[in-house]
């Protein structure tokens, strides 16, 4: 067992966190959310000149012989400086679906570009009626000749306004719900019938929602075996929760310190207000709920390689504890801060809002607390039998 | 003990519903995904009720109170909640009138009340200051006799829609060598148009516009505006935070949030069924209907014994707590409930309002928001934390 990271690990995070604290602070991020575009590209040239987004994938592929844990370290940093950048979606996301199950054509004209962050991906799985259900899909991809007719409306996808392509699943075969007949394809965004309406997000990030009428793909847009990438879907999306998951910690990190250093400054009834007890206590619990964030972080990372339902099962468990920690550090840290944290000029709301909306991406604590408890007892009745 | 209503009790919500019905102002309502409220969206119902002589049901009689017992004005929350209407606001009605007619003058009394009642004059209340938030008596906003006049110079905060005020409420400090904080303390009324005054806006971050800071600079105020005596103020203060927690508990509007959460819960669908037939969050529902029911039967049990002449004592800090938390919990059962579209965020669209743009289900616009903005429930009106200490105090006796 190892949990020290590797030398280019440590220094990925040195150069990044060194970038964000030079050029990503809490004044420039709030310029940057309200600006018309929402984010800075040249800030995300930056990042591919960093090696950031060649990071997670092999050599072979062209990247820097990393994985998970390095897409673990990016975004801890990403969280702890609230960026809103599309990590997730085009590297995480993108790159996963592409990783894991491109064709060689696929990867060397599209991989390769999301790692010299030429070309910008978004994940479009969210359908209005789904929830966090992945197979719960109406959007469809009726077979025309050797390609195919997209139809459907997916939900506020995060970092679409920002993509050139997406990464859109439908249903192929099978009846809603099914877990057959989905299939993965890859979209021009400006491809014929695709429309967007663009919008920002409560947590200082841009989303669409994206409609697709008539929409004509080739067979060379299909992502994997048609009809069978619930697999696939499930496996990128829990890569997705873990990175996300790392994020949190990053942010409960600083929504914690910032705490506890207001409450060394804020004096009431003379005395600094971290000096009673009953906030101690209260910023006590917020460290733990962090530590155990990072460590389900470690877990959920370490375990996306292993067989399905160990790998489905931590990411959900961390999913579960990590929306829990992020709800109570971040409710706590706006109670704390009194007056000040309700405010939009101070930095520790915005950590609030962030973790807060975590919650809701790929499913919350119910969802996965729910596939946790399914898969628990798959397990008890294969034992059985 | 008995909880039913009495036939003439009975006629009376008949009476309340068919007025609320007849002369709500409809087209007042806020749209869908609006944000800040408008000055006179606020005003519009509290304007009925003043003709209707219904604004200050809680006031005594000879100062325009409707004289309705505790049941009759628990009917009067319920029948309002049950339209979402807008009440009128607390700093007047509910907060500097009951200082004014317990403790002000003939003239107070006569100037003020009557302009409360009908919503003419807009009220916003002078506490909290940048270094006294929970230690409200260490204020430093000062008022400085100069012949008829006192002048008044610091810098409150969070104060609540004092962008929209003609009035304030202001504590001010007047002897600032009394031995105590708490002593040397003065009730002053303020023209919020007197020169002198700004008002800055404070953002909060569900991004609207509700609290201000108030600067004062050389504010000329008459002596005739400070309520009872000099140096008494922190007495009448306390008396007010008192009246505050009592109308804290929300209970009807409560009990409408969850009706609403139901509804949503019931439209949302979850692996093709509704949301509310989910157990887990069926039951998370359910709890939070448990706990506001013990809420409300506490609430009844404080009235009760208000009626019988016990004024709103330290078990009102019992309803500001239970009623927060409450309050809280059910935004974020509803931003849970809407699950994605919890995400798009509207204010600044054009009209402010996210309807013509057809993103996600109405329902879901505020959703947000509104629970970012709840936190600062468990803040104000003297915080959570706060309250436990005055229950420590002064029930438990530690």
């Amino acid at each position: 067992m190892d949990f020290n990271f590797t030398e280019e690990q440590s220094m990925i995070r040195d150069s990044l966190a060194r970038l964000i604290r030079e050029q990503y602070d809490f004044d420039t991020r709030q310029k940057v959310v309200n600006s018309d575009s929402g984010w800075r590209p040249e800030m995300w040239a930056q990042f591919a000149e960093l090696g950031l987004l060649m990071a997670p994938f092999s050599e072979e592929d062209g990247g820097l012989g990393g994985g998970a844990v390095d897409a673990m370290v990016v975004m801890e940093e990403f969280g702890k400086g609230l960026v809103v950048e599309p990590f997730v979606p085009s590297v995480v996301c993108g790159g996963g679906f592409l990783k894991h199950a491109g064709s060689a054509a696929q990867k060397e004209e599209h991989l390769t570009a999301i790692m010299g962050g030429e070309s910008t991906f978004a994940f479009a799985y969210a359908e209005p009626r789904g929830r966090y259900n992945l197979a719960d899909l109406e959007t469809t991809a009726k077979k025309d000749g050797s390609g195919y007719i997209l139809n459907g409306h997916k939900a506020v996808v995060i970092g679409a306004p920002w993509a050139d392509k997406l990464i859109v699943t439908a249903r192929t075969g099978g009846d809603r719900r099914d877990a057959g007949g989905i299939s993965v394809f890859l979209v021009d965004k400006a491809a014929d019938g695709v429309t967007t309406r663009d919008y920002p997000t409560v947590d200082g990030r841009r989303a669409s929602e994206v409609y697709f009428e008539n929409v004509a793909v080739g067979a060379d847009a299909l992502i994997g075996a048609e009809g069978e990438a619930l697999p696939l879907i499930e496996q990128v999306v829990d890569e997705a929760i873990a990175a996300t998951c790392a994020e949190a910690a990053g942010a409960m990190g600083v929504a914690h310190t910032q705490t506890v250093e207001y409450s060394r400054q804020r004096k009431q009834f003379g005395t600094p207000i971290g000096k009673f007890q009953v906030l101690q206590h209260r910023m006590v619990d917020m460290f733990m709920e962090h530590e155990q964030t990072i460590s389900m972080t470690y877990m959920a990372t370490l375990k996306l390689g292993e067989p399905e339902v160990e790998r489905k099962k931590a990411v959900s468990a961390a999913k579960v504890r990590i929306g829990q920690a992020g709800r109570f550090v971040g409710q706590q840290a706006i109670q704390i801060h009194g007056g000040m944290g309700m405010t939009e000029e101070l930095a520790v709301g915005h950590y609030f809002k962030r973790l807060t909306m975590i919650d809701s991406e790929f499913g919350n604590v119910d969802h996965h607390l729910r596939r946790y408890t399914d898969l628990s007892a798959g397990e008890m009745k294969v034992a059985a039998e | 003990m008995n909880l039913e209503f009495s036939p003439e009790e009975i006629a009376f919500r008949d009476e309340v519903r068919t007025f609320i019905e007849e002369n709500y102002p409809d087209h007042m309502r806020p749209k869908p995904g609006q944000g800040d409220l408008t000055r006179e969206q606020y005003l519009a119902w509290h304007k009925v009720l003043g003709e209707k002589g219904w604004s200050t049901p809680a006031w005594p009689v000879e100062y325009g109170g409707t004289g309705w017992t505790s049941t009759q004005r628990y009917i009067w929350s319920e029948e309002n909640a049950r339209v979402d209407a807008i009440p009128p606001l607390p700093f007047g009605v509910a907060m500097v009138a009951p200082v004014i007619y317990t403790f002000g003058s003939q003239e107070q009394k006569d100037r003020y009340l009557p302009k409360i009642r009908s919503g003419e004059e807009w009220w916003c209340q002078g506490y909290s200051e940048p270094g006294a938030g929970s230690d409200l008596a260490s204020l430093k906003t000062t008022a400085v006799r100069d012949g008829d006049h006192y002048i008044l110079n610091g810098q409150k905060t969070w104060t609540t829609l004092a962008q929209h005020a003609d009035w304030g409420f202001f504590l001010c400090r007047t002897d600032p060598d009394a031995k105590k904080p708490q002593e040397g303390i003065s009730f002053i009324l303020v023209d919020m148009t007197t020169p002198g005054i700004e008002v800055r806006p404070i953002i909060t971050i569900d991004g609207g516009h509700e609290v201000n800071e108030v600067w004062l600079t050389d504010v000329r105020v008459p002596v005739e505006n400070r309520v009872g005596e000099e140096n008494m103020g922190w007495t009448y203060a306390k008396f007010l935070l008192a009246h505050e927690r009592s109308g804290i508990a929300g209970v009807a509007r409560s009990k409408r949030g969850i009706e609403k959460l139901r509804a949503i819960a019931s439209t949302e669908i979850i692996d093709g069924e509704p949301l509310l037939e989910d157990r887990s969050f069926a039951s998370k529902v359910s709890q939070l209907e448990i706990d506001l029911s013990a809420l409300e039967f506490t609430e009844l049990r404080t009235l009760a014994g208000e009626a019988q002449g016990k004024g709103p004592g330290p078990e009102s800090s019992i309803l500001k707590v239970k009623g927060t938390e409450i309050q809280q919990r059910l935004t974020e059962l509803t931003l849970e409930a809407v699950g994605h579209y919890s995400h798009p965020y509207f204010r600044g669209f054009p009209e402010d309002g996210a309807n013509e743009f057809g993103i996600g289900p109405e329902y879901s616009f505020g959703a947000a928001p509104s629970y970012f903005n709840m936190r600062k429930t468990s803040i104000y009106g003297g915080s959570n934390e706060i309250q436990r200490n005055i229950i420590t105090k002064m029930i438990l006796g530690l």
